[in-house]
Order: C-alpha cells, then sequence, then structure tokens
C-alpha cells in the first residue's frame, strides 16, 4: 500500500520542475512543453484524489484536460510556425513586440 | 509491489522532468518529455485508472508529442543560447520554483493523516463506468469539446497556412 500523500508530493515535484523549466528556458518550444509537464503533474493529482474519494468525476476532469491540451498543442505549435515564419528566431526574448 | 512500481515510475519521472529541465537542446527534452508521459501511464494504472493510463499513452505520448517533435524537426530548431533575460529568470524562477514546491509539499504533509493509502484493485474505473457517466450526465460537455477540436483544428490549419 502506497499512501495518497507519495503521489500528491511526486506530482508537486513535476509541477515544480515545470514552473522552473517554464521560467529558465529559452527556447519557445521548450517553453511549451514545460507547460505540458504542469499539466501532466495536476492530472496526477487528479486521478490520486479521485482514487482516495472514490470519484469518477476526477477521471471525467482529467479526460477533459486531454482534450483541451490536444487542442492546445495543435494550435500552440501552429502558432509557432508562424512565428517562426515571420521572425526566423525561436529564442522567446527576441520575440517581444507584437509588430514586425 | 505497489511501492517497488511507485518507486521505479515515480523516479523514471522525475529523472525525465530533470532531464527535461537541464537539456539545451529541445528534441532531447521532448523525448524526456514522452518518458515522463509513459511513467505517468504506469501510475494511473497503479491509481485504477485504465482508460486514462491508456488515453495518456495514445494522446499524450503518442499524438501530441509526435506533434511537438515534428515541430522540433520542421522548424530545424538548435541548441537554445544563454541570454541576458536567462540570467534573470535563474536568479527568480529557481527560489520561486522552490517556493512552490515547499509550500505544496508542506500543505500535502500537514493533511497526510486523513489521506489515505492506495493499493492495486482496492478501486479500479473500469471503462464503462467512465462513459457511463460521460454520455450520460455530461453529454453537454462532451459534445461541446468536439466543437472546440474542430475549432482547433481549422485554427491550427488557418495559422500554419504559408500566405500568399
Amino acid at each position: 500500500m502506497v499512501p495518497i500523500y507519495y503521489y500528491l508530493i511526486l506530482s508537486a515535484i513535476l509541477f515544480s520542475i515545470g514552473v522552473g523549466a517554464f521560467l529558465i528556458k529559452r527556447n519557445i518550444i521548450s517553453v511549451f512543453m514545460s507547460i505540458e509537464l504542469m499539466l501532466n503533474a495536476v492530472n496526477l493529482t487528479f486521478v490520486a484524489f479521485a482514487h482516495h474519494w472514490h470519484q469518477v468525476s476526477g477521471q471525467i476532469f482529467v479526460f477533459f484536460v486531454m482534450v483541451v491540451a490536444a487542442a492546445e498543442a495543435a494550435v500552440g505549435l501552429a502558432i509557432i510556425i508562424a512565428i517562426f515564419r515571420t521572425r526566423a528566431t525561436l529564442d522567446v526574448d527576441r520575440i517581444d513586440l507584437m509588430k514586425l | 509491489m505497489h511501492l517497488v512500481l511507485f518507486i521505479i515510475f515515480g523516479g523514471l519521472c522525475v529523472a525525465g522532468a530533470l532531464n527535461l529541465l537541464f537539456q539545451r537542446h529541445p528534441i532531447n527534452a521532448a523525448l524526456s518529455l514522452i518518458v515522463v508521459m509513459s511513467s505517468l501511464a504506469v501510475l494511473y494504472l497503479l491509481l485504477g485508472a485504465e482508460f486514462l493510463a491508456a488515453a495518456q499513452v495514445i494522446v499524450y505520448s503518442g499524438a501530441i508529442m509526435v506533434l511537438f517533435t515534428f515541430v522540433i524537426m520542421l522548424l530545424n530548431a538548435g541548441r537554445e543560447d544563454r541570454t541576458h533575460g536567462s540570467k534573470a529568470a535563474y536568479l527568480v524562477g529557481i527560489p520561486g520554483a522552490a517556493a512552490l514546491f515547499a509550500t505544496l509539499v508542506y500543505i500535502f504533509l500537514s493533511y497526510r493523516t486523513q489521506l489515505g493509502g492506495a493499493s492495486i484493485g482496492n478501486y479500479l474505473v473500469t471503462t464503462s463506468d467512465l462513459s457511463r457517466v460521460l454520455f450520460r450526465d455530461l453529454l453537454l460537455p462532451f459534445e461541446v469539446t468536439s466543437v472546440l477540436i474542430l475549432v482547433a483544428v481549422l485554427g491550427a490549419v488557418v495559422l500554419a497556412r504559408k500566405e500568399h
């Protein structure tokens, strides 16, 4: 038997690493991947609490998070392609103006 | 058994996430993120979420990460450089993330007596349980997400299209 708070602490570790990577990474694709890491950490928390309360709704929520993350990844990567096409860089420090 | 599996795959999760943090090339970061997501699928299975474990492998480490690696290779993304902005991010980001981690762990540990334990087979949500809730009580949100996916696909095509 594994206590539920082990899972919660694991998801806290993953979320904090995701926050750190989001702030430290300079490549726009890496920044986007750290957002996915944070979403996964929160999903683990949802599944752990769904197990604790014996409720299906936690897992339903994870399902919807996955669907929205898929939509977000598709649109976000299309935006990254559009940014690269107009500026020829992926460095977030050089993408700081809305006009070209 | 459960504890051994948790330690193996939880350790893989943390190792993959740390590798994501320290790799400077995006393709290495993407591959370590696949390790994290696949290990999370095993942890979902340990917590009795069999449908979500399958969906995690198919949707996350399958579809989404293939999209990521495809875009990295399409844009020929190289190693990232250290800039002035990254110095400030190091100074603020690492202590900020550590503070967030400390707060979360403090909260979880202070409630640990009220949280129970998980063992294999104790609680299993089958696909039919999940779909009963999804298609009976939550039919409208489910249909709305399908519209959302349609809009996202159209938006992705419009955004990534070459303008003439």
